[in-house]
């Protein structure tokens, strides 16, 4: 192992400890919501540098790599957008440190409003 | 015209075949480009969304800045997060916020959409109109609008010279 393999192996590692930051989140945070965002999107980082890391210790498949990363990226925040719609649909309460639902004001008050922004 | 769709899907599809085969042998070639262009002629003949792509070299530098922004917002959010996480007392201010979007095509949004989606944080929920509405970890400040806004802003100026 080179010091492309090192360098691979630390990236690699950087990675994993972001996906271990997510575990945390998950089981820390509050409600459904919160917990997407903290375990969702380890995915993001996490399995970008772990595949990076990979590659970069295994040259050849660099490209089948850069493949699986457009992947996840495409996959991921759908899933996640889907989760977090139909929670909200169901009516899944947030957690009580929520200051402000303003897509559940818009639905109860029947689109009146008129806003302009900027 | 949904030439541009039927191209652009065309050579998407090869490149994915092609790197998957690792080869660049004339029958393995042939047989992709036969399958990506039966593939992108099914897929597309009804869809239009490709269309609202635009190929230009303005369009590859924005892509290029685009993905910077992306990809400097990704790495300093996922500490952020990672912060708010690890501290003891779960520093979070969490809420729904709605912002407009200038954008107009549907590709367009999409992307915006998932840009938000990918960057920790953030999350889109629903899109109704105009109108995102973004799940946040932590409303920072006391003006929810303009917070709100300057998480789609981010993102939406160089997407409104790649799709309008």
């Amino acid at each position: 192992m080179g010091y492309l393999g090192i360098l691979g192996a630390l990236i690699t590692l950087t990675g994993a400890l972001f996906i271990l930051f997510a575990a945390v989140g998950l089981l820390r945070m509050p409600d459904i919501y919160n917990r997407i965002q903290a375990g969702t999107k380890a995915t993001t980082l996490g399995s970008m540098l772990t595949l990076l890391g990979i590659g970069l210790i295994h040259p050849a498949w660099l490209l089948k790599i850069a493949l699986l990363i457009i992947f996840v990226f495409v996959s991921n925040p759908v899933s996640s957008h889907v989760l977090g719609r139909a929670a909200h649909h169901i009516r899944v309460p947030l957690s009580s440190r929520t200051v402000k639902d303003q897509l559940a004001e818009s639905e109860s008050s029947s689109t009146n409003e008129q806003e302009v922004s900027e | 015209m949904k030439i541009k769709g039927i191209i652009v899907v065309f050579f998407v599809l090869l490149a994915i075949w092609l790197i998957l085969n690792g080869t660049a042998d004339m029958p393995v070639v042939l047989i992709g480009a036969g399958l990506s262009l039966f593939l992108s002629l099914v897929l597309c003949s009804k869809c239009s969304v490709f269309n609202e792509i635009r190929i230009s070299f303005r369009a590859l530098v924005y892509t290029f800045m685009y993905l910077g922004v992306f990809i400097s917002e990704l790495v300093k959010s996922n500490f952020d997060v990672a912060r708010r996480v690890l501290s003891p007392a779960l520093p979070i201010n969490p809420g729904i916020v709605k912002a407009e979007t200038r954008l107009k095509s549907r590709m367009g949004r999409m992307i915006l959409a998932n840009s938000i989606t990918l960057t920790p944080g953030t999350f889109t929920i629903d899109v109704i109109g105009d109108t995102f509405y973004i799940h946040c970890v932590h409303i920072e400040g006391d003006d929810t609008e303009k917070y709100a806004q300057s998480i789609v802003r981010k993102f939406e100026k160089y997407l409104e010279v790649l799709y309008g």
